[in-house]
């Protein structure tokens, strides 16, 4: 493969700037610093990392309710992240979405999103659009595999198909639909096989493996916006936390998890770093205290941040109309 | 210039000159293209326009809904149809999670202009799952715009106003007023959404209507002129916003309200108008507020039943009397 050592590096950069926002931001959630529910991405690095590293900024993506990973692969800022994690007002929502619904339409990030399967059909929205306007964007979707039961998922995959669009499916397949394993909710072993039948190319990739997730998207990638359409890529992956904070996990065995754990995406890309001399252990200890530094900063600012004022609430639901408060 | 046109039509030439004006206006939808449209409101219009668009989609209603967000998220402005006002429970999430709650759960960082046409309400013979008026669904989710004209030159301006619109628009068109026709002016200036149109003064009783029941309101205001009776209609022509300032005047005059839809009556839009009124112009009224509504029935197949379960113009004539 010819990716450079800056390459590997920035890559790097960016999965353990996941795998720390994701470790802060449950501290704070166990502490009672963020209110609501957060779904984190700890043991997926690999999957966002890989796909948005051969993205634009132009290019879009769409996300779910496991969003961060996405967000922060494709540039978010892990201020305007952990702002709205609070329910401040310097939020990249203003506080009103939270961690379900950050988005940052400047970064062509068009929304994590708390309706699982809701990412496709406008995944396809955006991927015709570029089309329509004759520009080079693509629009990867990213889900979750418990999704690809949804009809949206079905939909999304014959209109791309049958319009060619620039549109590259993600499945992150981490094996649970909340508690319940693939084996139970579907009956294929890989989601790429669905591919066959919208006759586009399925293609299943270690997720945990950066370096073949990278490649694979960026062949997909590269058809895309060629006008070749639409790649459904199955990264096969796991979370290593619950499907959210507080879930007691009781559905999955010790045995799976400790296996899983030894095919940490971080640990490999440090050990493939380090046996390539890409980088040396005082190099990634030294990233490691600069984004340890970011997120500090991060939540600094986050919670001196104040909160929205109460008016806002009837503020920003239309372009032109601000509801009347009636209290 | 002045044409003699049908409601359908008025559609499609708003459509036209909007899409003549703007390269991002496009309409996707079911059999919208060559077949010109279930009932053919796009009519010709792939002839001017071609597929792209004029777009042809799968019968995937979530996914029409969802493409005209994500298309709308992303510049364009699309405008989607839906075969049958029925159909859009299909693609509820899309347009009540995604569409309505996208510019306010990114903190106002986002525009969606898109529309997304219904063709509603009953008089078809066509049963209970292509005759519905669902737009007490529709108003009742903020974020979204709701409109329903009854006449051709309102159709017109207000498809303008829609297609110009930055937020999500339902435009829904009665499909029994497809076929009716009227004066339009082609070079007329947008109906500004939110502002209702008197369509008869009178001084005895405010008739609050919308779409079809417009014109059974007119009937029956013609026939309790008979009886002395000076009835104002008032077409409400957008749903949300409401222009409740044209409504209030007339109440305040009138101090009598009834307010007829083709909605079941059950957690009805004209519900929430009387609300409205009650709330805020109590003390002018002589009497409770009646809505005519359509029975909280399904809409039957039947001629005889659909009939006796919609509303008419007869049954308006009742209503008013009762209150004098």
């Amino acid at each position: 493969m010819d990716l450079s050592n800056e390459k590997l590096i920035e890559m790097y950069r960016t999965m353990k700037k996941i795998r720390e926002f994701e470790t802060k931001a449950a501290e704070l959630f166990a502490e009672g610093r963020i209110p609501g529910f957060v779904h984190l991405y700890i043991g997926e690095e690999a999957v966002a990392t890989g796909v948005c590293a051969n993205l634009k900024d132009s290019d879009y993506i769409t996300s779910t309710h496991r969003g961060h990973g996405h967000i922060i692969a494709k540039g978010g800022d892990l201020k305007y992240m952990f702002a709205e994690l609070f329910g401040r007002v310097t939020g990249y929502c203003k506080g009103k979405g939270g961690s379900m619904h950050i988005a940052d339409a400047d970064k062509g990030i068009l929304g994590a999103n708390g309706i699982v399967g809701a990412g496709h059909n406008i995944a396809v929205g955006a991927g015709l659009s570029s089309k329509y306007r004759g520009t080079d964007q693509v629009c990867v979707c990213f889900f979750g595999d418990g999704s690809t039961n949804q009809g949206t998922f079905h939909e999304s995959l014959n209109m791309a198909s049958i319009w060619k669009l620039p549109v590259i499916f993600v499945c992150e397949n981490n094996l649970y639909g909340i508690s319940m394993h693939q084996s139970r909710h579907q009956a294929i072993q890989d989601v790429a096989d669905r591919a066959v039948a919208y006759n586009i190319p399925g293609v299943v990739v270690d997720g945990n493996d950066v370096l073949a997730v990278y490649e694979a998207a960026r062949e997909a990638i590269n058809r895309a916006r060629n006008g070749q359409g639409p790649t459904l890529i199955e990264c096969k992956t796991y979370r290593h936390r619950g499907h959210f904070e507080g879930d007691p996990t009781t559905y999955r065995d010790e045995e799976e998890v400790r296996e899983w754990l030894e095919k940490d995406p971080i640990s490999r890309l440090i050990n493939y770093m380090l046996e390539n001399n890409v980088a040396t252990e005082d190099d990634i200890k030294n990233i490691d205290g600069e984004i340890a530094e970011e997120i500090k900063e991060a939540i600094k600012f986050a919670e001196e941040s104040p909160f929205p004022p109460v008016e806002a609430a009837v503020e920003d639901i239309y372009t032109d109309i601000v509801e009347e408060v009636r209290r | 210039m002045i044409k003699t046109i049908t409601y359908s039509e008025a559609i499609r030439e708003g459509m036209r000159k909007k899409m003549r004006e703007n390269p991002n206006v496009f309409i996707l939808g079911e059999d919208v293209g060559e077949f010109g449209g279930c009932f053919g409101v796009t009519g010709d219009l792939i002839k001017e326009f071609g597929a792209e668009r004029v777009r042809d989609t799968p019968i995937s209603e979530g996914a029409i809904v969802g493409c005209a967000v994500g298309a709308a998220a992303t510049g364009l402005r699309p405008i989607a149809e839906l075969m049958f006002n029925d159909f859009v429970t299909v693609g509820m999430d899309q347009l009540v999670n995604q569409a309505a709650k996208m510019r306010y759960m990114f903190g106002g960082k986002i525009t969606l202009p898109m529309v997304v046409r219904l063709p509603a309400g009953a008089g078809t013979r066509a049963a209970a799952q292509h005759s519905q008026s669902l737009e007490a669904w529709l108003t009742h989710v903020p974020g979204l715009k709701v409109v329903y004209p009854s006449s051709p030159q309102d159709a017109y301006g207000l498809i303008l106003s829609a297609i110009d619109d930055d937020n999500p628009v339902i435009f829904m068109e009665h499909k029994v007023l497809y076929a009716s026709s009227g004066e339009v002016d082609l070079d007329m200036d947008p109906i500004p959404l939110g502002v209702a149109d008197v369509k008869r003064e009178g001084e005895d009783v405010t008739i609050i209507a919308t779409a079809k029941m417009v014109h059974e309101a007119l009937a029956a205001s013609e026939e309790l002129a008979k009886d002395g009776i000076e009835a104002e209609v008032i077409d409400p022509r957008t749903l949300y916003p409401l222009d409740k300032e044209t409504i209030f005047k007339s109440v305040e005059k009138t101090n009598k309200v009834v307010i007829v839809t083709e909605e079941t009556k059950r957690g009805s839009y004209a519900g929430e108008i009387a609300a409205i009124i009650s709330e805020e112009r109590f003390d002018y009224l002589d009497a409770p507020i009646v809505r005519v509504c359509c029975l909280d029935t399904p809409i039957p197949f039947s001629p005889v039943l659909e009939d006796y379960v919609i509303p008419n113009s007869k049954d308006i004539v009742n209503a008013v009397k009762k209150m004098f």
